[in-house]
């Protein structure tokens, strides 16, 4: 459903991305990997429509995507998340559900201010949906706390939530685990593999903790120093003679 | 410690006198065409000294007077800040909020008319203050120049009665579009910018605005400005003692009671009362609703706002357009009201007071902002006596308000909103 052909990305005299490739298919977890500084998130950038990429084609169900806006890439099914955290602070927890909801509740200024029974209904049904994300990775009892004053893994699990009551097509995910016990890093990989399982979405993920991306990739892609440098299952990536000296380190 | 706050004290105390001797020391006396400079008496130079020794002995003992004025019980103790219960609180604030709107309906009849215009003028503010809130609080745009869509909303009221004739209830939608529309062409320049760089584009909005006003003399008049702008009418019936248009009536005589120039303050007043509470009604459902929610998450993070689907245009023209119309609105009522209009009812200070009131209540609190209003308008009114010291007395008490509530008289409150269990 994604593919990206040949991505690059130039800021000045730095080239951070060369040439990369990479595809997604439906019902798939892949996963990018590479040291600091690697390009990976320039990757995602590029992907999520923030960076608009110097050279080379992105398809997303076969259209092209490259150089559109971001709102509009998010709209088409793209959701990302963030290395760090990016939540709306001041706002609770299902404030910030219901604010990613906005396009399925894109009714006009005046239907909403007469609160027509059309506009009931939707705002009712965006919080059910609210609702049920919430209970799905444990925040419901947190609902009317202001998100900044959750604790770190919960802001992580939030961030998920909020991408997937949009529900998205491809969930984007920039470093889930940063940050993460080794409990909640568990907690996180079931949620990922169930994202998939139940609810048919696709994952692109970029991720340090290597357990993690072992356990529950079905394809890497090795990104070093803004080259593509390996891609295959887990297996053949962990056996991959270049990506052991640069990233995995000889054990 | 003690040395370092001992140098701090005498720093602050030696720029007092730096500051203040030259300013209050020193008179400009003219002598025919040459000015000369004296000193001023001896008790004011005492006054200045006395003064640095103040600043220089509360600096010394900062410490200890802050911490004293920290265990005085703040004004809202502490017990009433643990959550009532969530829909009792609503009903509760609701009931007195209906109480004071109806409150607010009878009082004119009881008080003086001055006292009544006084009052029109704060709800003018109260509009202003809680459109801007929707700029500044909701959407985190800082806006200085907000008063160009009060001087659009005014001057299409002006300009129309005059050029055209329309009376204030044509002018009062048609000025309010204008502005939005104002507000709309405004937005596009600024969709990129940020923090200061946006203050200062919109200050330069408002003085172009005001600027324009005064020096377009064949149309605005000029700093003469435009006098004779009609009074509403009610249902066609004026309220002047003549009626100054053919086919319209006058109130005490259609209702056979003598004239009385109070009848309009007190119209006046009632029509700023009700366009005042429907502002606030209609600006309290924008925020309850996805406008509403798009715009505070913008201000949150607007690069997770746009990795939503948030269109950041869409998002800041929307609160830009609606700020600036219900600034048209109060610019209608404001002509009105007075009559009379000219580009110096609409200089940046206006702009400044405004943003303060929205400050000083609370960013996105809608309460919060109408108490600041009332605050800001009737205290000076009440201290006329110390006029020349307003701006000083103003500055004052902003500073203690930051360092006491930051956060404003009633910082916004987040709405509790009830989720059904999933089965």
């Amino acid at each position: 459903m994604l593919e990206v052909q040949n991505l690059s990305m130039r800021f000045g005299g730095l080239l951070a991305v060369d040439q990369v490739s990479l595809d997604v298919q439906e019902h798939e977890i892949v996963s990018i990997i590479g040291p600091n500084g690697a390009g990976k998130t320039t990757v995602f950038n590029c992907i999520s429509g923030f960076y608009k990429p110097t050279g080379g084609k992105i398809l997303f169900e076969g259209n092209e995507v490259q150089g559109k806006p971001d709102y509009k890439i998010s709209r088409l099914g793209m959701v990302r998340t963030f290395q760090h955290v990016r939540l709306f602070g001041q706002m609770t927890v299902v404030e910030n559900l219901l604010v990613a909801q906005h396009r399925h509740l894109n009714t006009n200024l005046i239907s909403g201010l007469i609160k027509t029974p059309d506009y009931r209904e939707r705002e009712r049904k965006s919080l059910d949906r609210a609702a049920y994300w919430l209970d799905r990775v444990g925040l419901l009892e947190l609902a009317n706390r202001e998100a900044g004053n959750l604790a770190y893994g919960q802001q992580r699990r939030l961030e998920i939530a909020r991408c997937m009551v949009t529900e998205p097509k491809l969930l984007m995910l920039d470093e889930p685990a940063a940050g993460l016990n080794p409990a909640e890093t568990k907690d996180l990989n079931q949620l990922i593999v169930s994202l998939k399982e139940d609810y048919n979405v696709s994952v692109l993920l970029i991720e340090h903790d290597m357990s993690l991306v072992m356990d529950i990739s079905d394809r890497i892609t090795v990104i070093n120093q803004g080259r593509p440098l390996a891609a295959g299952t887990p297996d053949e990536v962990r056996q991959n003679d270049d990506v052991i000296k640069a990233y995995l380190g000889e054990a | 410690m003690a040395a370092n706050n001992f140098r701090h004290a005498l720093f602050c105390a030696i720029i007092t006198l730096i500051i203040s001797y030259p300013i209050i020391g020193f008179n400009l006396e003219a002598q025919g065409i040459s000015v000369t400079l004296t000193g001023a008496d001896t008790s004011t130079v005492v006054l200045v000294l006395l003064a640095a020794v103040v600043v220089f002995l509360f600096q010394l003992f900062r410490d200890q007077i802050m911490g004293g004025l920290k265990s005085i019980p703040s004004p809202m103790p502490k017990t009433q800040k643990e959550p009532m219960a969530e829909n009792k609180r609503a009903k509760i604030e609701s009931w007195v909020l209906t109480g004071i709107v109806v409150l607010a309906l009878f009082w004119p009849f009881f008080v003086s008319r001055g006292a009544v215009d006084l009052a029109t003028l704060v709800l003018i503010y109260v509009m202003l203050a809680l459109g801007l809130n929707v700029v500044v609080g909701l959407a985190g745009l800082l806006d200085l120049g907000y008063v160009a869509f009060y001087a659009v909303g005014a001057y299409t009221f002006a300009l129309l009665s005059q050029y055209a004739g329309i009376s204030f209830w044509m002018a009062l939608p048609i000025g309010a579009c204008l502005a939005a529309l104002f507000g709309l062409v405004l937005g596009f320049p600024v969709l990129r910018l940020r923090g200061d760089y946006l203050a200062i584009v919109t200050l330069g909005f408002g003085e172009i605005i005001r600027i324009l006003l005064n020096n377009w003399t064949a149309v605005t008049g000029g700093p003469n400005g435009i006098g004779g702008i009609p009074d509403p009418t009610l249902f066609g019936m004026e309220f002047g003692r003549r009626v100054r248009e053919e086919g319209n009536t006058s109130f005490h005589e259609t209702f056979g009671i003598a004239y009385s120039g109070e009848h309009k303050v007190i119209f006046l007043y009632l029509i700023a009362l009700v366009l005042a509470v429907i502002t606030a009604l209609i600006i309290r459902r924008f925020m309850r609703m996805p406008v509403g929610r798009a715009w505070e998450a913008l201000r949150e993070d607007e690069i997770a706002a746009r990795s939503l689907g948030l269109s950041r245009t869409a998002v800041k023209l929307s609160a830009f357009t609606i700020g600036a119309f219900f600034a048209g609105f109060a610019g209608t009522v404001f002509a009105s009201k007075q009559g009379f209009i000219s580009p110096e009812s609409f200089v940046f200070l206006e702009s400044a007071i405004i943003l303060a009131i929205v400050v000083l209540g609370g960013m996105g609190s809608q309460l919060g902002v109408v108490l600041a209003a009332v605050a800001v308008t009737i205290l000076p009114e009440l201290a006329r006596e110390f006029s020349d010291y307003r701006m000083l007395v103003f500055g004052a008490a902003m500073v203690l308000m930051m360092v006491w509530r930051p956060q404003g008289l009633m910082p916004m409150r987040r709405i509790h909103i009830e989720l059904r269990r999933q089965e």
